[in-house]
């Protein structure tokens, strides 16, 4: 009987916690739609989310371009098909790991800031100072921040295709020859603008929704306690990322057939 | 940090995102600026081999078009190609014919068309007369087969 009722425990306290967080997602978009006339608190919020993650994405995508420039080429070459090594490079980045790697990297690296700059102002209980000066924390603190992630991690998604893509470019031409001309035309003749580069922001649109919507809600929700706000954390990382993946799951069936 | 440097910083992020997205949009898919005025052609194959839609449509290997869409006419089932050509090229005589090539060995395959010599101009809607169906490598490989073994029996009479 214990185990069915521990069962029973995790159901109920799931549903409540999604209720709780759909709750708080019309809440915070409202917020986000208020918080747009006073935008430099959005600027303030693009600067810490978007400008301190950039670094890392331009690295990672530059990485993750020459990774694939090195693979596609070594595997190309055996059909001699080298000559669609760009094609090959572009399609990988923009329809799967430029918006996926982006969104991961942006959960690891703005999306548990957020947790825990909104779970430690929770438990010093500045949101409810705020509240007594009749400020609204949605409006002057959650708003802000989720307008500044749904624009920040498309463009964090597009820097680093576009960066992987030349460093494809660098291996690909570099390191083994391939004719720059040949690289680029292939990506061009079998890239289109809808199938693949537009249903890439989408994507990534979404993403940026879910990873600043988990970390959001992560913090507002944490038990206000050092070890609250760190569990929040973790667990902001963990849900983001895994809701990410599915997503990813979703939308490509969707997008590009399967289901 | 001051306002003033935040904002240039967000500046520089946005400034280097648009223009990522600018070089996907127009150096990676290289289409977002050929959507231009096109005009369609069709022309009536018997067979179209691996041909997919989006393959180019060349005249002399320059790209002048795409195929746009491949139906099959439900009255003597040949395969109907719809190519949607620039309305730059729209001095293509009447009589041009078209075939379907395969680029390399086992390359992708395309349209290709030959311009003939009439004054006439082919227009929106217009239909290809003289077409030439892809080349398939299956029946060309098993006609050299059977060539070859009736050249096997013929041999082996003339040993005898």
């Amino acid at each position: 009987m214990l185990w069915l009722q521990q069962l029973g425990q995790i159901g109920l306290r799931f549903v409540s916690r999604l209720g709780m967080s759909l709750v708080f997602l019309i809440h915070a978009l409202y917020g986000a739609v208020r918080c747009l006339p006073r935008f430099s608190l959005v600027i303030q919020q693009l600067f810490s989310i978007g400008v301190l993650t950039m670094l890392i994405i331009l690295v990672s995508g530059l990485f993750v371009g020459m990774v694939l420039g090195l693979q596609g080429y070594n595997q190309l070459v055996n059909f001699s098909a080298e000559s669609s090594l760009g094609l090959v490079v572009a399609l990988f980045l923009v329809r799967e790991l430029g918006p996926v790697l982006s969104a991961l990297l942006f959960a690891g690296r703005a999306g548990s800031a957020l947790t825990a700059e909104i779970g430690l102002m929770k438990a010093t209980e500045q949101l409810s100072a705020m509240e007594m000066m009749a400020v609204d924390p949605m409006k002057r603190v959650i708003g802000p921040r989720f307008v500044a992630g749904l624009i920040a991690v498309p463009l964090l998604a597009a820097m680093m295709s576009a960066v992987g893509v030349l460093g494809g470019y660098l291996i690909g031409h570099g390191q083994f020859g391939v004719d720059p001309g040949v690289y680029w035309t292939s990506m061009q003749n079998g890239v289109d603008f809808v199938d693949d580069i537009l249903n890439g922001v989408i994507k990534s649109v979404v993403f940026g929704f879910i990873v600043t919507w988990v970390a959001l809600f992560e913090g507002y929700d944490a038990i206000p306690t050092s070890e609250g706000v760190s569990r929040a954390t973790t667990r902001t990382v963990v849900t983001s990322s895994l809701a990410v993946l599915g997503g990813d799951f979703i939308l490509t069936a969707l997008m590009f057939g399967g289901l | 940090m001051k306002q003033k440097t935040i904002e240039i910083w967000v500046g520089i992020f946005m400034m280097i995102g648009i223009a990522a997205l600018m070089m996907l949009a127009f150096k990676v898919s290289g289409s977002a600026g050929g959507g231009g005025d096109v005009y369609r052609i069709n022309a009536r194959f018997e067979n179209v081999g691996g041909l997919n839609e989006k393959a180019p449509v060349m005249i002399g290997g320059v790209r002048i078009g795409r195929v746009a869409d491949i139906r099959i006419d439900k009255e003597d089932f040949s395969a109907v190609v719809g190519m949607d050509i620039d309305s730059k090229y729209d001095n293509l005589p009447s009589d041009t014919g078209a075939s379907i090539l395969t680029s390399g060995l086992l390359g992708a395959q395309f349209v290709g068309l030959d311009p003939g010599a009439e004054d006439l101009y082919l227009e929106k809607g217009d239909e290809l007369e003289i077409t030439q169906s892809a080349i398939q490598l299956e029946s060309l490989i098993s006609q050299f087969m059977f060539s070859q073994a009736g050249k096997g029996d013929n041999s082996g009479d003339d040993d005898n």
